[in-house]
């Protein structure tokens, strides 16, 4: 009846690897069946090469022409060479939600760490990227055109911590979504199941209350679980633009 | 499209709402697990006795870690690699024949034109051509039935001129006719009213002269 009970990680299969506890979890099982999902769905859906697309193949394209779009349109015509990189964030974030949607599974981007270690990711990533375009020019990243220098000892450390929190807001985003999403259909679940127990045949009547409610909350989780993916991948596109173009 | 400043927006107010939502339900959560680890049939309540969020327990990043780095290593390598060269591909093969097609489309569209011109020219020919057949006929009819009408009043006047000297030549012969009866007549009836025997080329001067009167 726990309804964190869910977010348990449980080991399938032990590993240590260097001192460090890296068992083959549930978490990792899910991580792999992602993976393993996206590239089935992507090569088989392509395999027949049709002219006119069947419906694995629709959808296949739709993915790569819905990311193609996001990185166009927010991170211009330069970013097309980290394309993959956004397009596998996408896809990984958005599988790992919809497979949260089914019942039994796990949600491993219901994980702080997990969703840190990714946003962390594209943090590296995108300094490392200004880094090399721009080399010690993108040290003016952090003080804003036209502002008087006057200003530049108030601005620029406001501009230093809002960079470095990138990775936390967009990490804590997807993470305290997801977690929330899920206790919350287990928590109307529980009331459903707690006022059967507790009021008996009363309980079966006043248990379709919580029960509604948890009809309506799965499919904003639904919703949820396409926005965060959208919003993780438009945020990294944004800040690729960010590294590419200096403002 | 969409402005960035919305977009920032939709992901500050979405991170806002998860952040308010997940508090939230933390709090009843706890609530829960709390309820549950004093019920006396509470079956995982010694799994974690702790009581916290299994996300903040440090024991599983490591692997947590871990495994993301391989699997999103793993997925970043076959889509960079595999999966999105080839959904380039077709996407690309596909807009190449459709432009193909398109082309190929002008090019047929461009080529009916002017076979549709040709026709139109050759049908002006052809209907200027049976104009001229046409009018060639008519003067032909025109003509020949000039002929045939002079032909035919040829015709007529030629029977109108054989009728007529056939008509005369009766007449003269039923003059000659009455002439010799006349004479016959005459030579009678003077031979039985007076008894003179007139001779025969008298009588026939006699009613030669008479008739030449009465002609006359």
């Amino acid at each position: 009846m726990d309804p964190l009970h869910q977010f348990q990680i449980n080991s399938l299969f032990q590993i240590v690897l260097g001192g460090y506890d890296v068992s083959f979890t549930n978490s990792a099982f899910f991580m792999v069946v992602a993976v393993a999902a996206i590239y089935a769905l992507l090569v088989m859906g392509v395999a027949n090469k049709s002219m006119v697309p069947g419906r694995l193949q629709s959808l296949a394209e739709m993915f790569y022409e819905f990311v193609a779009n996001l990185v166009r349109d927010n991170a211009g015509h330069d970013a097309k060479p980290y394309f993959p990189f956004v397009f596998s964030i996408f896809m990984f974030v958005l599988i790992g939600n919809m497979i949260g949607m089914i019942p039994y599974t796990f949600t491993f981007t219901s994980h702080i760490i997990v969703t840190f270690a990714l946003a962390a990711t594209v943090f590296v990533f995108v300094t490392i990227l200004a880094l090399l375009k721009h080399g010690l020019h993108f040290f003016s990243f952090f003080m804003p055109h036209g502002a008087p220098v006057a200003l530049a000892p108030i601005l620029i450390p406001i501009e230093v911590i809002s960079y470095v929190m990138r990775p936390v807001s967009l990490s804590i985003r997807l993470f305290a979504n997801m977690m929330a999403g899920h206790t919350m259909l287990k928590v109307f679940a529980g009331f459903t199941v707690m006022m059967i127990s507790g009021m008996g045949a009363l309980g079966f009547v006043t248990g379709l209350v919580p029960l509604a409610i948890n009809v309506a909350l799965t499919g904003f989780e639904f919703l949820v679980a396409f926005l965060q993916a959208y919003v993780f991948s438009i945020l990294t596109c944004l800040y690729i633009r960010d590294a590419l173009e200096l403002h | 499209m969409p402005n960035l400043l919305a977009k920032g927006r939709l992901a500050r107010w979405s991170g806002v709402a998860g952040a308010s939502l997940a508090t939230l339900t933390t709090m009843a959560g706890t609530v829960l697990a709390a309820a549950a680890e004093h019920a006396p049939n509470a079956a995982h309540g010694g799994e974690h006795a702790s009581g916290g969020l299994p996300q903040l327990n440090p024991a599983n990043f490591p692997t947590q870690i871990f495994w993301l780095a391989l699997t999103f290593g793993v997925l970043y390598y076959l889509m960079s690699k595999k999966a999105l060269p080839r959904v380039a591909e077709v996407l690309e093969a596909r807009q190449e024949r459709i432009s193909r097609d398109l082309a190929k489309a002008a090019q047929l569209k461009e080529e009916a034109e002017a076979i549709l011109a040709q026709v139109e020219k050759s049908l002006a020919g052809a209907r200027a051509e049976a104009q001229g057949v046409i009018a060639e006929a008519a003067a032909g009819i025109e003509a020949n039935n000039q002929a045939r009408q002079a032909q035919l009043n040829a015709d007529i006047a030629e029977r109108l001129r054989t009728a007529e000297a056939s008509i005369a030549t009766a007449k003269e012969q039923a003059l000659a006719n009455i002439r010799a009866e006349s004479t016959g007549i005459v030579r009678d009836i003077t031979s039985r009213l007076a008894g003179v025997d007139v001779d025969q080329a008298q009588a026939d001067a006699a009613v030669a002269a008479v008739l030449e009167e009465r002609r006359g």
